[in-house]
């Protein structure tokens, strides 16, 4: 009955609103400019395009949800896949809808803006404060140039930043409420899709199961054990199923097979749908593929009647196009020279007999069958004369050997190794013993169908090994950059230049608040070492409050910016200036908490702060030709925006 | 405060706690002679209640020697030497690494430069050893396997060995001090007495047992200095400090893992000031005289005793040798026997010259080229040219006019803008740059030999430019910083110090770099310079400042440990196989015919401080989670959880400083490198059982408790025993078939496939 006046109260902080609108604009406004592929586009294109086609790939740069949130932009945007990524700079047909793709990353980027200003306030630090880290966001040139395109770090920034202000709300929250709940859910989620985007997710992951742990023990002393549990339901449990789901998503989505299969088992293989066979092109040649599975078909010497091979039988091994037999011999492989090398047998006349008896060793009989059955089999052939076994050395042969790897056979029987076990992936039994008819038959598509489901665990697993071991050539590239150099912004990278005049985007942070974010580090670190010895003396020049928000700020921000900036000191990768942009994020968010922090010298330091802010603005005004790509500058102007000699801005010469 | 007055509380309980666990539970080895009747069991009761407040520390009890405990130490002491000298001289060849080492002590003894990866003092002290007992530097340590003969190699194998046996001594008296418990310390005494792997690294010429020796020297002066900390700036304080400094010295000029225990000391030290800090009690003048002993003695100390260690290298080696060309011009100049000792050459730079050019950056190596080209798909498929840091008449170019004139007469000297070709001696090309990507680094340009016999094309200019120079000033020869400018494109001739891959024959990457700025990267000069139509002139070169001699030493070393990146054939050690004893070393021999040496752990040790690990962590878990909810416990529970949060974690911390960071390393690794962590890992095997079966009344109530503990105890003892009895012919060696055969005498005991013996 008292509640009867119904009333709605709504509180709207306009100043969050405001920063939010021009947070989108700056990030959303002509985003379809300049309509050719810049920088990674082309490199990410590949997947959206493979996504619409439903083509199975693997990226070992990361995980698929990162892909996934961008190939939905595309679907979005009626993408059929149709296009070819192949060089920077390439212009999109007017089919693509160019905004569209790279609306969903603009999108995050911009709601980035108004993130941090609710983690400042999440942080206990005052609207100023927040509406100071959040200028200082939206005024980062590098995070725009960063958002404006189909890359990946913007997302990553975005569910970072969401699972730590989630995560605080929770944590601020009176206990045991249900939004208080539903808080810590979303920061679960977050974290997850923080992971799913990009594996360096993982460092921030890592911070806040660590600051959440601090929680959980300061609590744990006095508080029930139920509170406990719903933390390790909500930030470990859940991020780890959803992660799994990612893939889940994934594997389900791109059921048919593509240019990466043969990186996959023969069984994950043959769970894909394969798309309508072409011949390939001049494979008369080769008799290894580059996956290392060898094609050599076998034959039964005596085959009549044709009877199934079993565990224990000797066989030989013919290969289809040259009509050689798989053979052996004591004698050094070409790359690894400790094992045997292994040919197809041609008869020299030199003192070499042919040894080409091979025993089949199916090692999961115990699982599967004594009868060596196609795809399921796990077989070790191991020659007769020198019992050594046949396997993928994993080297790869030099030009001669067409970069494929290296098979050898050796003696050490060193338990089991995959690289041991051979699968047969396509069987046909033919009868011609002419050469010309068997050549013939095997140009033939395949015509199996061996509808064999493998479970999505093994699935899973398969992937995600294959994800983590595949290893590429690193090489440097023109634009890579070592994370000290980070610091100090020593370099850039160009994005994308017009293809006649100078008009040219390239990925620079504004260097007046990138200063700033380096100062107020070094700053923090000194004010805390002040201060932690002083308390330890006895002085405590800090209210308990203001010591707990302190100390917060240090271990969400700076810890924040030391997870995703140490680690890469020890990576082996190449790196770019892109891989720093999340711990700069981190950096923006420290900065006016601290100024608000030292706020004694009240007078002087608004001055300052507004001088700063202008600087700001002005830098910001200053490299906007290089964010957005116009408008076009003279050589002379591009000259004056060189601000270090060693940042590459490009002229064109005419 | 509240805090302090806990921790000394904690200090002192701890005393007394000692003086009474040695009553109550003696070690299985001292039961036999324990003068205690187990009737002292009924005071336990009753010795708790005064401990419990705190008020009864007797030090004097501390100091008040055991005569059962300092027994047991000397039967360790005896043990250790029995088993590290026994067999010392088998086998009578060289094995594995000793082709290393060994060599590098005859270096010392002949006292000729040589180049390597790791500080002197191991090197040194081996040299030595063997130069004391006779042995003349003469071997040649070919290769592993060589026959020794009559030479006398004894010596530095034993004294590699008794340092060696210095280590389960030292792992007994640390656990005795941090967990006040004999038993605790013979339990780790017992692991490494007869461990194998112990035992097998410490009877060769290696760097590794000087290098444990001092790590073990240096932890042991730590756990006495912290002991030693309710009575600061006696002498015995400064004793231990000062002990502790020159063992991290010795640790660190052995091996760049002595780093790893200077963390390990100076994370300690860093805690140690903290607990000095909050007493408030003291002034800040005092915490100013606590700081200052500690810069003094821990760093000031060992820095100095370290570049001592580099001085002594200096000065003993003296001649020319294998590593010459890894330093500088000025550096090679004080070598006798090498070209550049009392050179004499003519003394600025002329046409018609044949030279050498070295990189000014340390250990830039020399301007190279040799026939082969740079393979296809990196740049345009050229002769290479690169840089490399031995000598070789490869490293030879001749200098030429732009125009191919020769003249007669005096030759023209070169000048500062002049433009020059270089053509390489051996292979008549010239050095030659164009705007394709350098193979490495790809912002600057490559840098090819082409042409032939000298002619080429515009490609081929450069110009000369004297660092700080004016047109027209003269190249001096070795004191001149040069820089080539190519003519064409405006990039300057680079040495980027990256090893290029195997087709450039691991040597280092040269490019052109379009950034100007002045580095001695891109900074060169003039080493060798022989020029018949011009008189030799005697050149001396400034004496090189020894602090100069000591970083270009360090850069090189440090470039070289980079260097060693695993071979890709090769079967490489990572560093989860080492606690799980997946795989040992081939010390000697392979077949079945030779006397095999197989450097393995005993498997059983290995196994047992692994379930350790895991276990101390379950513990120290479970305790704090109990204390942290504010359940009351006995006293004694809390006594052994604060060993092992104190002492435990202390030791923990050292495992994980000598092991984690090889996870990060890009550098081949071996298995012996786990052989420190191994150490400590021993020796918190030893506090956790200890304390483990010591609460074994958690389980059983009293007098079964005690029996479990004792049996606990006998169990452990005998398995060690009767392993170390199955698993000894890996150390002192084994002949006939190998492990598969049923006849070897190994058979059956291959308990993984991956084990080689």
């Amino acid at each position: 009955i008292q509640c009867l006046p119904l009333l709605v109260t709504a509180q709207v902080d306009l100043v969050l609103v405001l920063v939010s609108l021009l947070s989108l604009w700056t990030r959303l406004s002509r985003l379809s400019y300049p309509s050719s592929v810049v920088f990674d586009e082309v490199y990410y294109g590949q997947f959206v395009s493979l996504y619409m086609k439903r083509v199975f790939f693997i990226d070992d740069s990361g995980p698929p949800l990162g892909h996934m949130i961008l190939a939905l932009g595309a679907y979005l945007g009626g993408f059929d896949g149709n296009f070819v990524w192949n060089r920077i700079g390439a212009e999109y047909p007017c089919s693509v809808s160019v905004a569209s793709l790279r609306l969903l990353p603009a999108l995050c980027g911009a709601l980035c803006v108004p993130l941090a200003y609710l983690l400042t306030l999440e942080l206990r630090f005052s609207h100023l404060s927040a509406l100071g880290a959040a200028l200082l966001l939206l005024l980062e040139n590098s995070l725009i140039v960063q958002s404006r395109f189909m890359l990946l770090e913007s997302l990553l920034i975005f569910f970072v930043l969401l699972a730590f202000f989630s995560y605080l709300r929770f944590h601020n929250a009176p206990s045991r409420s249900w939004s208080g709940s539903g808080w810590l859910l979303l920061s679960g989620v977050s974290c997850a899709a923080a992971v799913g985007v990009k594996y360096t997710g993982l460092f921030s992951y890592l911070l806040l199961l660590g600051v959440a742990s601090v929680h959980t023990w300061n609590l744990i002393g006095d508080r029930a054990v139920s509170h406990c549990v719903s933390k390790v339901l909500c930030l470990l449990v859940v991020p780890v199923l959803l992660y799994v789901f990612w893939f889940y998503i994934h594997l389900s989505v791109l059921h048919r097979s593509g240019p990466h299969d043969q990186l996959m088992s023969s069984a994950f293989q043959a769970s894909l749908q394969a798309t309508t066979h072409t011949d390939s092109p001049g494979s008369g040649d080769h008799s290894c593929l580059p996956s290392g599975c060898l094609c050599f078909r076998q034959e039964l010497v005596v085959d009549t009647p044709p009877r199934p091979i079993r565990h224990g039988d000797v066989i030989q091994l013919v290969h289809g196009m040259t009509s050689r037999f798989l053979n052996s011999h004591d004698v050094a492989a070409p790359m690894s020279p400790h094992a045997q090398e292994v040919s197809g047998y041609i008869d020299f006349n030199v003192s070499m007999a042919a040894q080409n008896l091979w025993r089949v060793d199916i090692y999961n009989r115990e699982a599967e069958s004594e009868v060596w059955k196609t795809i399921v089999s796990e077989v070790r052939l191991v020659h007769l004369n020198t019992s050594a076994i046949l396997k993928l050395s994993g080297v790869a042969l030099p030009d001669w050997g067409f970069r494929q790897l290296e098979v050898v056979a050796e003696k050490l029987q060193k338990g089991h190794s995959s690289s041991l076990g051979w699968t047969v992936e396509e069987h046909r039994y033919g009868t011609s013993q002419e050469q010309k008819e068997r050549e013939a038959e095997l140009h033939s598509p395949t015509h199996i169908d061996v509808d064999r489901k493998i479970s999505f665990w093994s699935k899973f697993t398969e992937l995600q090994w294959k994800m983590l071991s595949v290893k590429q050539e690193e090489s440097e590239h023109k634009y890579s950059s070592a994370p000290l150099e980070w610091l100090t912004m020593e370099t850039n990278i160009a994005y994308w230049l017009h293809a006649s005049t100078n008009a040219q985007i390239h990925l620079i942070g504004n260097p007046v608040s990138w200063g700033v974010a380096s100062l107020s580090l070094l700053a923090y670190q000194l004010l805390a070492t002040v201060y932690t010895l002083r308390r330890r003396r006895g002085l405590k020049d800090l209210s308990d409050g203001a010591w707990q928000r302190f100390v917060s700020l240090g271990f969400v921000c700076v810890g924040g910016w030391m997870m995703n900036f140490l680690p890469f000191l020890l990576m082996d990768k190449t790196l770019f200036l892109y891989h720093y942009l999340p711990a700069l994020c981190y950096l923006y968010v420290l900065s006016p908490a601290l100024l608000e922090h030292i706020r004694t010298l009240r007078s002087a330091l608004c001055v300052c702060t507004a001088a700063v802010l202008v600087a700001i603005l002005l830098s910001y005004w200053n490299f906007c030709p290089l964010t957005y790509g116009r408008p076009e500058l003279s050589a002379n102007q591009l000259q004056a925006l060189k601000w270090r000699d060693s940042w590459d801005i490009l002229y064109r010469r005419r | 405060m509240a805090k302090e007055e806990c921790i000394s509380q904690w200090h002192k309980a701890r005393d007394t706690s000692t003086v009474r666990n040695r009553k109550v539970f003696p070690s299985p080895e001292q039961t036999h002679q324990s003068l205690i009747a187990p009737a002292s069991n009924s005071n336990k009761q009753g010795d708790d209640a005064p401990s419990s407040n705190g008020s009864s520390a007797d030090l004097s009890a501390r100091r008040r020697v055991d005569p059962s405990n300092k027994l047991l130490l000397m039967v360790v002491t005896g043990l250790s030497f029995a088993t590290r000298l026994y067999n010392i001289t088998e086998p009578p060849h060289v094995c594995w690494d000793e082709t290393h080492f060994g060599k590098m002590g005859s270096y010392y003894i002949n006292r000729t430069f040589f180049f390597d990866v790791h500080p002197p003092l191991g090197k040194m002290l081996i040299a030595l050893a063997g130069y004391t007992t006779g042995y003349d530097g003469t071997f040649p340590f070919v290769k592993p396997g060589d026959k020794y003969e009559h030479h006398n190699y004894w010596g530095m194998r034993g004294f590699c060995a008794v340092l060696g046996s210095f280590l389960p001594v030292f792992a007994y008296l640390i656990v005795q001090e941090l967990s006040r418990s004999a038993t605790a310390a013979a339990i780790t005494a017992t692991l490494l007495l007869f461990d194998t792997g112990c035992i097998t690294i410490s009877q060769y010429i290696l760097l590794d047992p000087i290098l444990m020796f001092f790590i073990m020297a240096a932890v042991l002066s730590m756990v006495k200095f912290n002991q030693q900390s309710y009575r600061p700036f006696t002498a015995s304080w400064w004793l231990w400090l000062v002990l502790c400094g020159a063992g991290l010295a010795g640790a660190l000029g052995v091996k760049f893992v002595g780093l790893f225990v200077i963390l390990l000391v100076g994370l300690n030290t860093v805690g140690d000031l903290w607990r000095i800090l909050g007493d408030l009690s003291l002034s800040l003048m005092d915490i100013a005289k606590h700081f200052l002993a500690r810069v003094v003695g821990l760093i000031l100390l060992p820095l100095f005793l370290y570049v001592t260690i580099f001085a002594v290298h200096f000065v003993l080696l003296n001649k020319s040798g294998p590593g010459d060309g890894f330093f500088s011009s000025t550096f090679q100049s004080r070598l006798i026997g090498n070209n550049l000792y009392n050179a004499s050459m003519p003394e600025y730079l002329a046409y018609g010259s044949s030279i050498t050019v070295k990189n000014l950056r340390i250990a830039g190596g020399y301007l190279h080229s040799h026939w082969h080209l740079y393979p296809e798909g990196v740049g345009a498929k050229q002769q290479q040219v690169t840089a490399y840091l031995h000598k070789d008449h490869n490293n030879v170019w001749l200098v030429r006019k732009p125009d191919n004139e020769t003249q007669s007469g005096t030759p023209d000297l070169v000048r500062h803008g002049d433009v020059i070709r270089l053509e390489h001696k051996e292979t008549t090309r010239n050095l030659h740059s164009h705007l394709h990507q350098a193979p490495l680094t790809k912002k600057h340009f490559q840098v090819t030999g082409y042409g032939i016999n000298g002619t080429g094309d515009t490609n081929d200019l450069w110009q000369v430019e004297v660092c700080g120079g004016r047109k027209g000033d003269l190249v001096k020869v070795l004191r001149s910083k040069v820089r080539f400018l190519h003519k064409a494109t405006g990039c300057v001739l680079y040495s980027s110090g990256k090893t290029l891959p195997k087709w450039g024959w691991e040597q280092v990457e040269v490019t052109c770099s379009p950034y100007m700025k002045e580095t001695p990267s891109s900074q060169w000069n003039i080493e060798d310079h022989v020029n018949p139509r011009l008189p030799n002139i005697s050149i001396s070169l400034l004496k090189p400042n020894f602090l100069e001699i000591l970083l270009e030493s360090h850069i090189v070393m440090i470039r070289g440990n980079s260097g060693l990146k695993p071979k890709d054939n090769e079967m490489n050690s990572k560093p989860w196989h080492w606690p799980i004893n997946y795989q040992g070393l081939r010390f000697s021999g392979v077949n079945e015919t030779e006397y095999r040496v197989y450097l393995l752990g005993n498997p059983v040790v290995w196994w047992i401080n692994l379930a350790s690990l895991g276990l101390y962590l379950l513990m120290v878990a479970a305790s704090s989670l109990v204390i942290h909810r504010g359940i009351a416990l006995q006293q004694k529970r809390l006594e052994d959880s604060g060993v092992l949060r104190g002492g435990g974690g202390l030791l923990l911390l050292g495992w994980l400083l000598h092991y984690l960071p090889f996870y990060v390393m890009g550098r081949v690794l071996y298995y012996h490198h786990y052989f420190p962590a191994m150490l400590f890992s021993s020796m918190l095997t030893g506090v956790t059982l200890d304390i483990l079966l010591r609460n074994a009344d958690l389980l059983l109530c009293q007098p079964y408790s005690d029996w479990l503990q004792r049996g606990g105890q006998m169990v452990l003892l005998f398995t060690v025993l009767y392993s170390f009895y199955l698993f000894h012919p890996l150390s002192y060696g084994m002949t006939g078939p190998l492990a598969h055969d049923p006849s070897s005498a190994m058979a059956g005991l291959k308990w993984m496939d991956s084990w080689e013996f």
